[in-house]
């Protein structure tokens, strides 16, 4: 590691097949987002877990904070009519 | 075309992909940092694994009672027939990526002219290969570029150890009467076509690079004859050691 210069962070996202989402896997260090998309090939999918990456910035990730959640998850909790737990499913209706 | 000079064939490119993969992975755990070793280490093995397929070919054809192993770790210097390039010293992180820039600026269209090789094994083994070597000329020549346009010192280190390297670089075009038959054949490439699409390549990332084409003041060659420089010794000293304290050993 040097001492001299940090590399940026990036997150790194893998879809592992085709119809499937994009995953977050883990992070790495790189120069840029070229450099980082070879990185996340070596490090994340050497064992064939991917079909498409995705590289993003750390720092151009806007999360939620942890003393944000009373604002912004609490009003959902009684708000049941926005599940659709109150229709009848057809029987014919599979894997919904 | 004798089953001999298939087989010397296929040990000359299974020894090119043997020692350059050692060089590279003399890194494993010395890269400049974790993402970098990782890759450096994964290039390392794809050029192993090459060596692998084409020693195991190369045995199989001589029909000699040896197998790729003993191809690799029992025979001695002068037995190797890889081109030199591959065997000088890692050096420093610049001429890792000055050598590797311009073995893979060969590699690319080497193996893909090899793909359509009259000899089915040979051209199954570059298939896979060719695009390995599309992702390693990626990496390297991102390498080269950011390195040659880097910082002074960078810039120095990568030019210094282009210089080092570029007399070596002619020996990958040169042809001999094995390959200049086995080419007429159908099984082996001409090494001469490639020239010029190796020289855009490399001058095109030169150019992005901000690094100047090194003068071609000297050529050597002897690899394929045997003529090794006198590092490959230290790289069979080591890759070889197991097999010659302990004959036989597996694991």
């Amino acid at each position: 590691m040097s001492d001299r210069h940090e590399l940026p962070l990036f997150e790194v996202f893998v879809r592992s097949k085709r119809g499937l989402d994009h995953k977050h896997v883990g992070s790495l260090h790189a120069e840029d987002h070229e450099m980082a998309l070879q990185y996340a090939r070596d490090v994340y999918t050497r064992r064939s877990e991917g079909v498409s990456l995705w590289v993003v910035k750390s720092t151009d990730i806007v999360a939620s904070q942890e003393e944000d959640a009373d604002a912004f998850y609490d009003p959902m909790d009684d708000k049941p009519y926005r599940h659709a737990t109150f229709y009848e499913v057809p029987e014919e209706v599979k894997h919904l | 075309m004798s089953e001999q000079q298939l087989f010397q064939y296929a040990l000359r490119l299974g020894d090119d992909a043997l020692t350059l993969g050692h060089r590279l992975s003399e890194w494993c755990s010395n890269g400049p940092y974790l993402e970098e070793d990782i890759a450096l280490t994964n290039i390392a093995l794809d050029h192993i694994g090459r060596a692998r397929m084409l020693l195991a070919y190369a045995a199989q054809v001589e029909d000699a009672g040896r197998d790729e192993d003993q191809l690799a770790y029992l025979r001695d210097c002068r037995e190797y027939r890889n081109l030199l390039i591959c065997e000088l010293p890692r050096g420093d992180f610049g001429d890792t990526i000055a050598r590797h820039f311009l073995v893979d600026a060969f590699n690319v269209p080497f193996f893909g002219a090899l793909a359509r090789s009259t000899d089915k094994t040979l051209a199954g083994i570059a298939a896979k290969a060719v695009k390995e070597s599309r992702y390693h000329l990626r990496h390297s020549s991102g390498w080269l570029v950011r390195l040659g346009d880097g910082t002074e010192e960078s810039h120095a280190r990568v030019e210094a150890g282009l210089a080092r390297v570029w007399g070596y670089s002619g020996e990958l075009f040169s042809m001999d009467e094995l390959e200049t038959g086995l080419a007429a054949a159908g099984v082996a490439v001409d090494r001469e076509t490639l020239r010029e699409r190796w020289n855009q390549t490399v001058d095109q990332v030169l150019a992005e690079a901000g690094l100047e084409r090194p003068a071609d003041d000297w050529q050597i060659d002897g690899g394929r004859r045997g003529d090794h420089t006198e590092h490959l010794g230290y790289l069979l000293a080591e890759l070889q050691f197991m097999q010659r304290a302990y004959p036989g050993l597996q694991w």
